[in-house]
């Protein structure tokens, strides 16, 4: 069993957002870049899926800021092999991104056969498509997502995932691999791995590097960001102020006079 | 001569026992971690002088202790008329007397013999009658009285009437008594001293760097010899916040683990593991590393050390609480442990109006290490601006780190995670060395504690102190601006790591007295002090499903019983637990939670 | 279909999906705004009776093929790619929910067409398609330019539910429909088990007037009885977003979002929500909606109707008090 895990990195929300001179995109230097959540999940799933059943995980990871951090604690958590694709121009979008992670896939040795390549099912800034269908589509291989558990057939041929629908119903796949599936959640939270396991990680593991190829075709379809702003909610709410205790007396008379005692 | 050989005989069976039982411990010991207890002889011997010959920590339970100060010296005086009288029973030919034989000898065995059959007698009667909560009472106990009472009574009788009979019982029992005590818990009588000389120097210093331990050879020595020095008096249960909490966890019957652990009944090479098996996680987990188990044991074991190990242990696996994982997370990444933006870690200074120097760009005397509840928790708010305005009313040149601050890791380190520590510290370390200051201020006990004895002193040697230090000296100096006095009874709650971890009882009681305010004690005071629950990780964790009270809503309850309407704190953690275990109780109208810095600046002016 | 403004319609489990009317309205108004017919695309297998519920549209193309019983990304993108092959209709709007995600970019990715993920809103101006696109979790607002003029294909709009209200899409008559054919290989790749349906939890969360939701900044379980005593001060119950379900603070019947339930109670108390989409997706038509979090650049003030920056954990209990207080002195009156 091997199980490819697809990483990319994408700005931190935690820290205010700040947006470049000119109003089109993120101004970088005042932003973190942290693994995408759900790939996080990919991530723990795999792992889960290993402990399960035992397997070889690869992470392969788009190169970005703090993304070394995220390989060495992927690969404290448990990973193999872990490898960055490096050398591409800096604000590739998402389709870019999946393209470069079918390049590698295809390039390197060892990448494939895969049976499981796990992706997070999407990204806070995948403003242009996602990831792990456009992966699919290249490999020929089938695709679901919004995955939130997957368990192995005893043949190993086939996995049961679950995936979410609206309204809290789930649906049971069995999916024929190799597949490619994006995940939205793992069966347990993201586990913690001990800072001392990650630096250890940091002398014992090597990273591996993939150079990006140029993207043949010169392009893709053009998606143009026009103009980029903060999203200022406070505009669209009335905004109650005060200490704790004034403003829910505040907001009390105002329930009182829409009749909701 | 016959009698010297059946002497020779016993006495070697009875050594025989005896070696061969302790050289198994020692063969323990000496596959276990190693850690160095030789240093400061000095010290080592005063303590001994102290805890051992004049059992300072047993008198603290003054009817008990009194009572095993005599049963200990009428021992000591009977043991060295025992091996007097062995070594004069093996050479018959030596020429010296029995030592009963000897006047001053006889009267010192008759009066401690007395004395300590009276001892004996109260010490029975407590454990049979009014046994205190938590006292072991096993046949095992019964027994090694028995023995004491026999070997007292049959020396007595011996010496009274001249009996031959009862010397040899005497000696008998005694030799019998030698032979059985490494087997049994009595086996504190022989481990105790050198439990106490071996004892930590550094009262809460953190455990050697390990990855955590479960086995035995994973502990140090120290630590497992804590289970062979418990004599198993329950003090230290008595004194747990998180056992009289009814939390998982109990002290003692950690320390009764440890001594199984050495003994080899269950030492993780078997089905169970040690840690998680036999000790529980949620054993683990309770403790608040308060310290007062390690403050009230007679024999210094090493409670909160060994905890601390097996969650190194649990943590290295990721087998913790959802909530204390998401803790360390947000502090690995943004050095706080809200996952809090590090660049708002200096936005509370923007409500007071004038601004705070940044230690980084300019000068300054005192760095104030302000720690994460002060910066980002709300509650916490009005405190840390109430002191801000009190140093700048005090003409204080200070500053601050701003965004560069860290948590201190000072419960992290304590919760297990010791990567996290040594990064943070790093971290810390690195801005120290970027800002210029002369010494380091904290409004934050804990903070207090790691920066000052575990931060390596190669950040400058300086001096680091808690404010409520600093306005203690300056107060002394006469150096500091009081307006007026402030007419009111308050009580006072000392923090674990500024009282039992650093002994400091009497600057902040200074502080207050300066500003005109009658103190109350609480019952639990000083080194009694009850710790509020939130140490040592606790406050990132779920309580357990099941418990009794929470301690801070215990502290609460017993502030509110005095005569007063305002409980002190000089701790962040400490005024967020107890406003919260205020609401819960429903004591909002009797009592209130001030922070000692809005004292200070209301009797400022 | 050249020019046309297209909407792909969701069915599922023999419904019309409410973001599929959402959508059809969106897309009415662009079509309306260039002045060309808004068809609506529907994929399915015997269920062409459902092309009369989208009367919004002018016409509807019915691709029927047993495959398409239940909707796989895969096999839906490739019937839609196959439907417009050799046409070239201006835009097509997908919605972006737990049915139809994925279904966008494989489409796109079929047609060689531009995508756009996260649209809230669409226009043409000066002949240049416009989405208003929300980004990083709600954080940022960024309008996007679909598609150069020259492009191949249509647009491929992928729409955040919420867009517009499905009263305005929804539209019961006979449209023209259209069928296409397609030609679909039965790889039986993925297959659809079964449906798991929810536990049925102790509260029914849609039947409930005042919703107490809590987030990730409720920062510890044991804060969850603060939101539950003002649940109770204010006569409902306590739901949550996805961290704290995943959490496993509360069970998955208390979700309120893309993946848990959609709710209009008359108050809807959100503490310590940031308001990512996917969770405004699952609350935005509640009556009267308050938000608590201390992050005034928080997503969720821009659908609440009032805001208070401040702690969750502070304020839950100072509501309750304050309603506590109300109500008490109501009894009096």
């Amino acid at each position: 069993m091997h199980i490819l895990v697809l990483l990319k990195m994408a700005p931190d929300v935690v820290e205010d957002l700040e947006i470049a001179p000119g109003g089109k995109a993120l101004d970088l230097d005042c932003l973190r870049m942290i693994l995408s959540e759900s790939d996080d999940h990919a991530l723990e799933q795999a792992l889960l899926l290993k402990e399960r059943h035992g397997a070889k995980i690869t992470a392969l990871a788009l190169d970005a800021p703090e993304v070394d951090d995220a390989l060495f604690t992927a690969a404290a958590k448990g990973a193999d092999r872990v490898m960055k694709v490096v050398g591409m121009d800096p604000g590739f979008t998402t389709r870019e991104a999946a393209r470069y992670f079918s390049q590698a896939i295809a390039e390197e040795p060892g990448l494939l056969p895969a049976d499981l390549i796990l992706t997070g099912v999407q990204a806070i800034d995948d403003l242009d498509g996602l990831v792990a269908p456009i992966v699919a589509d290249g490999l020929r291989m089938p695709y679901l997502g919004i995955v939130t558990g997957v368990a192995l057939e005893a043949s190993a041929q086939a996995a049961r995932a679950i995936k979410e629908y609206p309204a809290g119903v789930r649906g049971e796949f069995l999916v024929q691999l190799p597949a490619v599936l994006g995940i939205q959640a793992a069966e347990k939270p993201p586990r913690y791995v001990p800072v001392a396991k990650v630096r250890a990680a940091m002398k014992s593991v090597k990273i591996e590097c993939s150079q990006a190829l140029t993207l043949a075709d010169g392009g893709l379809p053009l998606v143009g960001v026009v103009e980029m702003k903060r999203n200022e909610p406070a505009g669209h709410a009335e905004m109650l102020e005060g200490k704790p205790d004034q403003v829910s007396g505040q907001l009390c008379g105002i329930l009182a006079e829409r009749g909701l005692f | 001569m016959p009698d010297a050989l059946y002497l020779w005989a016993l006495t070697l069976a009875a050594f025989g026992l005896f070696g061969r039982r302790v050289y198994g411990y020692v063969k323990v010991l000496r596959g276990a971690r190693s850690e160095n207890r030789w240093d400061h002889i000095g010290q080592r011997l005063k303590l001994v002088l102290v805890q051992v010959l004049g059992q300072r920590k047993l008198i603290e339970e003054p009817l008990i202790g009194v009572a095993h100060f005599v049963i200990f010296w009428a021992f000591v005086i009977f043991a060295a008329s025992f091996f007097w009288n062995l070594v004069r029973g093996l050479f018959p030919f030596l020429p010296i007397p029995f030592a009963d034989e000897v006047g001053w000898m006889r009267v010192a065995l008759e009066v401690s013999g007395v004395l300590g059959l009276v001892a004996l007698a109260a010490a029975a009667a407590r454990r049979y009658f009014f046994p205190p909560d938590r006292l072991e009472k096993s046949r095992d106990a019964s027994l090694i009285l028995g023995l004491i009472a026999i070997v007292l009574l049959s020396s007595l009788a011996g010496q009274r009437f001249g009996w031959r009979a009862m010397w040899w019982v005497h000696m008998i029992t005694v030799l019998g008594f030698l032979a059985y005590l490494p087997y049994s818990k009595h086996l504190h009588l022989l481990a105790a001293p050198f439990g106490v000389f071996f004892g930590s120097l550094q009262r809460g210093s953190a455990p050697p760097s390990s990855p955590g331990a479960s086995r035995r050879e994973e502990f140090t020595w120290r630590q497992l010899f804590s289970g062979l020095a418990c004599a198993e008096c329950g003090r230290c249960d008595r004194s747990c916040p998180s056992f009289l909490g009814g939390f998982a966890l109990s002290p003692k019957m950690l320390m009764h683990h440890m001594k199984e652990l050495v003994r080899g009944d269950g030492d993780g090479h078997g089905e169970a593991n040690f840690v998680g098996d036999v000790v529980k996680r949620e054993e683990i987990w309770a403790c608040t590393t308060c310290l007062a188990c390690m403050e009230r044991c007679p024999v210094m074991n090493e409670h909160v050390p060994v905890l601390i190990e097996m969650r190194r242990r649990l943590v290295g696996e990721g087998d913790m609480d959802k909530s204390l994982q998401e803790a360390l997370k947000n502090l690995n990444r943004y050095g706080n442990s809200f996952g809090a933006p590090p660049r708002a870690r200096a936005k509370w200074t923007q409500q007071l109006g004038f601004p705070i120097k940044d230690a980084r760009k300019e000068p300054v005397q005192y760095l104030w290490f302000v720690g994460d509840y002060a910066s980002y928790d709300p509650r916490v708010n009005a405190a840390t601006c109430a002191a801000a305005r009190v140093f700048q009313k005090a003409g204080l040149d200070f500053g601050i780190l701003g965004d560069g601050e860290q948590n201190s890791g000072n419960d992290v380190r304590l919760a297990g995670e010791e990567g996290l520590y040594e990064s943070l510290q790093e971290k810390n370390l690195k801005v120290f060395g970027r800002a210029r200051f002369q010494e380091i201020i904290t409004t934050d006990p804990h903070s207090f504690q790691v920066l000052k004895h575990q931060y390596p002193a190669s950040n400058g040697a300086r001096t680091v102190r808690h404010y409520t230090q600093l306005l203690s000296d300056l107060i002394l100096e006469g150096k500091f601006p009081l307006a007026r006095k402030l007419k009111m009874k308050v009580t006072y709650h000392d923090p674990c790591y500024l009282g039992r971890y650093n002994a400091i009882f009497n600057a902040p009681r200074r502080v207050l007295a300066a500003l005109g305010l009658e103190l109350v004690e609480m019952p639990r005071n000083r080194t009694y002090s009850l710790c509020c629950g939130g140490g040592g990780g606790r406050i990132w964790m779920e309580d357990p499903p099941v418990f009794k009270e929470r301690p801070a809503v215990s502290r609460v309850n017993e502030a509110a019983a005095l005569d007063v309407r305002t409980l002190v704190v000089v701790c962040p953690k400490d005024l967020v637990m107890f406003q919260d275990a205020i609401k819960t109780t429903g004591l909002e109208d009797r009592l209130e939670v001030k922070e000692l810095s809005e004292l200070v600046e209301q009797a400022m002016g | 279909m050249t020019g046309n403004i297209c909407v792909l319609a969701e069915q599922w489990r023999g419904q019309i999906t409410e973001v599929t009317y959402e959508t059809l309205a969106l897309g009415r108004e662009v079509a309306d705004q260039a002045g060309v017919p808004l068809t609506a695309i529907l994929p399915g297998s015997h269920c062409r009776e459902l092309a009369r519920f989208l009367g919004a549209a002018d016409a509807v193309v019915y691709i029927d093929h047993p495959l398409l019983a239940e909707t796989v990304p895969q096999t839906c993108a490739e019937a839609v790619a196959q439907a417009m092959a050799g046409e070239r209709p201006r835009a097509l709007l997908v919605p972006l929910t737990n049915i139809s995600l994925g279904i966008g970019t494989l489409i796109g990715v079929r047609l060689g067409a531009p995508v756009v993920n996260f649209c809230r809103d669409i226009r043409v101006a000066d002949g240049r398609l416009l989405a208003d696109c929300v980004m990083y979790g709600g954080k940022i607002e960024a309008t996007v330019e679909a598609g150069a003029p020259s492009g191949p294909g249509p647009a491929i709009l992928g729409i955040w539910p919420g867009a517009r209200q499905a009263e305005k899409g929804r539209a019961e008559r006979e449209v023209p429909v259209t069928d296409a054919a397609v030609v679909l290989e039965d790889t039986g790749a993925i297959r659809l088990c079964r449906y798991i349906e929810p536990e049925a939890g102790d509260v029914d969360l849609t039947k409930q007037e005042v919703l107490v939701a809590v987030g990730r900044g409720l920062q510890d379980r044991a804060n969850l009885p603060l939101a539950e005593e003002l649940a109770r001060a204010l006569g409902g119950a306590v739901c949550g977003s996805r961290p704290v379900i995943d959490q496993g603070w509360l069970p998955l019947s208390r979700q309120v979002g893309k993946s848990g339930l959609t709710v209009k109670p008359k108050l809807y108390v959100a503490l310590g929500i940031s308001g990512a989409p996917e969770h405004i997706e699952g609350m935005k038509d509640a009556a009267l909606i308050v938000a608590v979090n201390s992050d005034p650049q928080a997503p969720i003030f821009s659908v609440a109707h009032y805001g208070i920056v401040g702690d969750a954990v502070e304020t839950m209990p100072a509501l309750t008090a304050a309603v506590e207080a109300r109500k008490a002195a109501g009894q009096h009156a």
